[in-house]
């Protein structure tokens, strides 16, 4: 079933109209390459998104789009998903309108465990009103709503996804098309609600905000990116690796140091029920720890659509009501003559 | 029957059942309801009960209610005043003794009437001990002590035995208007099938209320009230809520469409939900979202891939509907929005009905964000206006805002059953595979886009809330763009006249001298005091509107045809400020109340008598 697509079957005849030198234009390349590999009916997909400089992508794709409204993405993939299960949605939003406006409908979303993938694209910045503080901008960050720097705690997105009871997360980094179109398509391929957080550079009003983790003489030190059944090891050398102290904390050790070989080092199961290692894996903060990248939690579960489609059927099949003449005309009916 | 019993005929009759909110009125009002439906009657009612789940008992905050109207003609209203109140306890004595007429029968139950009661409803002295009630026919009765002692034998526990003593009252009541007690006996049974037990007990003081009414001589009257002049066919009893939920069904299936209901729970609305969420049998998917925003936005993600959707709300829910409302019209998305109106502003009077969200439906958004706006007139019918406003929604690819209200939702009535090959088409205009597809081409006469549903090969195509070119739906900032595409959405949804009924008159057809103006709930109420001026020799005639964006065609004509024109609603003016803004050449008297109860037939006929002696 599977049809070939190239990246280029999913491009619109739109003009690409984000700034010069935005992430943006690193992810939709992302995204294009990734539904050419999964092959799916390019009818089949639906785009859509709330408002935000992100938010314009649905005009960039040919697919089926929807452009909707500030923060209600999620509640209106939730609504499409549930109605009609054959269309895959993928719905875009930026950190102000899925973590700030949208927020109720972001964790309810993940908690229904609707089968929709959710592309967070994390700049730490509102930048189509043209820059203030959103609520992953770091404590301190000078923008134009916060002349003095923040006063408030941001959110990592990915603890807010297992608050949220979330079986799938990802994070990668626009500039990582690769990484980008594996975590999408792996966020697909996952059935039920996945997140994928994608750390993405604002040139304009933002710029470096993830300059810790990208900067090209550090990257390697500051960035883990995390394959199922392996070892978590990174560094230039491949040398550095995680383990768990006495405390039960995560530790970054040095491969041969201390008498520390490669098998002392945590090997990453994104398919464990319980979250507890991949909440500390999406805690951990540069410069002290790598930021954990790739897929972090990928745990199967029951869809709400799925439950819903059977809780139909199954009433179906029990009821002695088949259509509206039945059920007008059932229960405490009289005759006047 | 006791020789000294008087029999007396009555056209009509208005029963108010009283009590603590755990007392059961609603099921035994519903339940005199139904046995008189079933007599043949002419049958309306109205539940009056606390916003409080479990009000402090014995309290007047506490009570609820049930009026029953019951008559030999077409009943058009619960009525206004009570001829028989029931009272279990002191507080439904002081919270409904307003309602009943003077020389209303009063039952009351004489246990309920302690100190301790006397003083919780607020009363300094025992009422039944002053002259309060000297202009009433009270009837006491140890209610709590006779279904004690008729089921003492049962084995039942205390609690559960003065649990049945509701029906001790029923029973009475089924006595004083010659009715059996065999429907309710058949209800009870199917309600307790599991608990044979319990039953047993509640059929026994059934009768024991009847057999006590008849022995007793206590109750001086018995009434009669003839059946009425019923339309033949099947009947059923029905509320306001359920017949919008049902009649969404039906549009849905005439349509072929899926439905799709999101919606946050809110009174007076929840029941639509409840019904449609029962109904997975026929494949209705209901969505209880996180809130009211997450309840329109999913019912326009269903509407996108091209199911029925609809949502349903009351006025506070709809103010945070109002955004996700304009992108449905930006978008021309088929959705319905049910506003079941309450008491506002703000929570208001949750329980309480009003028409006071009108101009909010027609204007409540950003924008110039034309939305047509529809309301129903009788429980019944609004399965007639659910399946119109999906029929709209679907055919002209618009949002439409329903409008009902607390009393019509929760109100009931016998209601004749439609068959289903009786009720229109639905067309969906849906685009197909092949066809060469512009998301915002038009049809010339309606300007209705079609409607691509994803999954479609060839169709793929954008839309959004940002202003569009006509045709392609391309983004556009274009000044004479937007004046075009401004000019279009409302042409569109004033099209939607062409395909409506034309308003219709109650009374004299070629004009006259009054003519009374309503919309939607007070039809019942409206349509009572014009008919009985008439019969008294008034020229008084009456346009009743369901339809309110558009209005029908020949509405000028209507109103052109009257020397005086008097619109009646229950808000402060909203329908007469709407209708001076479309036709300013006539005079719009007003007659409003904003009380968070309907009008009734005596002060509107007051008010209408005062007006023609001017």
């Amino acid at each position: 079933m599977a049809e070939k697509y190239t990246p280029k079957d999913f491009k619109s005849d739109q003009e690409v109209r984000w700034c010069p030198g935005c992430g943006d234009h690193g992810i939709i390349n992302s995204v294009q390459k990734a539904l050419a590999e999964l092959g799916y009916p390019k009818e089949s997909w639906a785009i859509i998104s709330g408002i935000g400089c992100s938010s314009r992508f649905p005009y960039y794709m040919s697919t089926y789009g929807f452009h909707t409204i500030h923060g209600r993405a999620a509640a209106i993939s939730s609504g499409a998903k549930t109605a009609n299960p054959k269309v895959n949605i993928l719905q875009i939003s930026g950190d102000g309108d899925a973590l700030a406006i949208g927020g109720n409908h972001f964790i309810h979303a993940i908690r229904r465990n609707i089968d929709i993938t959710t592309l967070v694209f994390n700049n730490e910045i509102y930048g189509l009103t043209k820059g203030q503080y959103s609520p992953t901008t770091k404590l301190g960050t000078k923008t134009k709503t916060s002349p003095y720097g923040t006063i408030e705690t941001p959110f990592n997105p990915g603890e807010l996804v297992i608050g949220a009871q979330g079986r799938f997360f990802a994070r990668s980094l626009d500039i990582n098309v690769n990484l980008t179109a594996e975590a999408i398509e792996a966020g697909v391929r996952h059935k039920g609600m996945a997140v994928v957080e994608i750390l993405q550079n604002c040139v304009i009003f933002a710029d470096g905000a993830h300059s810790l983790i990208t900067d090209k003489e550090m990257k390697e030190e500051r960035q883990l990116i995390l394959e199922h059944g392996k070892p978590m090891i990174f560094g230039k050398n491949r040398d550095k690796g995680l383990i768990l102290d006495k405390t039960g904390k995560l530790k970054v050790v040095e491969i041969g140091k201390d008498g520390i070989t490669e098998d002392d080092i945590l090997v990453h199961d994104a398919h464990c029920e319980n979250p507890s290692m991949h909440w500390m894996l999406v805690h951990m903060k540069a410069p002290e720890y790598p930021v954990a990248l790739g897929v972090i939690r990928d745990v199967e579960g029951v869809t709400y659509n799925d439950a819903l489609d059977a809780q139909i059927e199954s009433v179906k099949a029990s009821s002695k009501i088949h259509c509206m003449e039945d059920l007008l005309n059932s229960g405490d009916v009289w005759e006047v003559k | 029957m006791s020789e000294q019993t008087e029999v007396i005929d009555k056209k009509n009759i208005v029963i108010r059942f009283s009590g603590d909110s755990g007392d059961g009125m609603q099921l035994t009002g519903q339940q005199f309801s139904d046995a008189a439906a079933l007599f043949g009657n002419g049958v309306s009612t109205f539940p009056d009960y606390p916003a409080e789940i479990r009000a402090p008992q014995g309290t007047v905050g506490g009570v609820s209610g049930f009026q029953v109207h019951i008559g030999d003609d077409a009943v058009k209203t619960p009525g206004d005043y009570a001829d028989v109140l029931v009272a279990m306890n002191p507080a439904a004595l002081k919270a409904n003794l307003r309602w009943a007429k003077k020389g209303a029968t009063i039952i009351v139950n004489l246990d309920a009437f302690n100190d301790k009661n006397i003083e919780k409803a607020g009363y300094k002295e025992n009422p039944l001990e002053d002259s309060l009630l000297q202009d009433y026919n009270v009837v006491p009765v140890r209610i709590t002590h006779l279904t004690e002692e008729t089921l003492k034998d049962s084995g039942l526990d205390q609690k559960s035995i003065v649990k049945c003593k509701n029906m001790f009252a029923l029973g009475m009541i089924f006595w004083m208007f010659d009715r059996t007690t065999e429907h309710t006996e058949k209800f009870i049974n199917t309600k307790f099938a599991k608990k044979p037990a319990v039953a047993a007990a509640n059929v026994k003081v059934l009768e024991a209320g009847f057999n006590y009414a008849a022995n007793v001589h206590a109750l001086a009257v018995h009434f009669n009230v003839a059946p009425a002049h019923i339309e033949k066919g099947r009947y059923r009893t029905i509320t306001g809520n359920k017949a919008t939920a049902w009649g969404f069904m039906a549009a849905a299936e005439k349509a072929g469409l899926p439905l799709f209901c999101g919606s946050y729970p809110i009174t007076p609305a929840t029941d639509i939900l409840h019904e449609l969420a029962l109904r997975r049998d026929l494949g209705v998917k209901t969505y209880q979202a996180e809130d009211e925003i997450a309840g329109i936005c999913t019912s326009i993600g269903a509407s996108y891939v091209g199911n029925l959707a609809i949502t349903t709300t009351s006025g506070p829910g709809l103010a945070l509907k109002s955004e996700a409302a304009g992108l449905a019209v930006m978008a021309e998305l088929p959705l319905v929005i049910v506003d079941v109106q309450r008491g506002g502003p703000s929570t208001g009077l949750p329980t309480k009905t009003e028409q006071a969200d009108l101009l909010q439906a027609l204007y409540g958004r950003n924008g110039e964000s034309p939305m047509p706006v529809i309301a129903a007139s009788t429980p019944g019918n609004c399965f007639d206006y659910a399946f119109r406003a999906a029929k709209i929604a679907v055919e002209h690819m618009t949002p439409v805002v329903l409008l009902t209200d607390g009393y019509l939702g929760n109100g009931a009535q016998p209601w004749k059953i439609p068959s289903m090959k009786d009720l229109p088409e639905i067309k969906p205009n849906f685009a197909k595979e092949g066809e060469d597809y512009k998301p915002y081409a038009r049809d010339p006469e309606t300007f209705v886009r079609k409607w691509a549903l994803p999954g479609t090969k060839g169709l793929e195509h954008r839309i959004g809330g940002l202003e569009k070119v006509n045709v392609t739906g391309e983004i556009s900032y274009v000044p004479e763009n937007h004046q075009i595409m401004v000019d279009l959405r409302a042409a569109k949804v004033a099209k939607i006249a062409d395909s409506i009924p034309e308003q219709e008159i109650f009374g004299s057809q070629d004009g006259g001298d009054l003519l009374v103006v309503g919309w939607g709930g007070t039809y019942g109420h409206l349509y009572s005091v014009v008919r009985e001026l008439r019969e008294e020799g008034k020229d008084v005639s009456l346009a009743h509107f369901n339809y309110i964006n558009p209005l029908p065609k020949n509405t000028e004509a209507v109103f052109a045809k009257f020397k005086r024109i008097l619109v009646c609603e229950l808000n402060l003016g909203q329908f007469a400020a709407y209708l001076r803004s479309k036709f300013p050449h006539f005079t719009y008297e007003q007659y409003n109340k904003v009380a968070g109860l309907p009008f009734t037939v005596v002060e509107l006929k007051e008010k209408i008598t005062e007006l023609l002696a001017r």
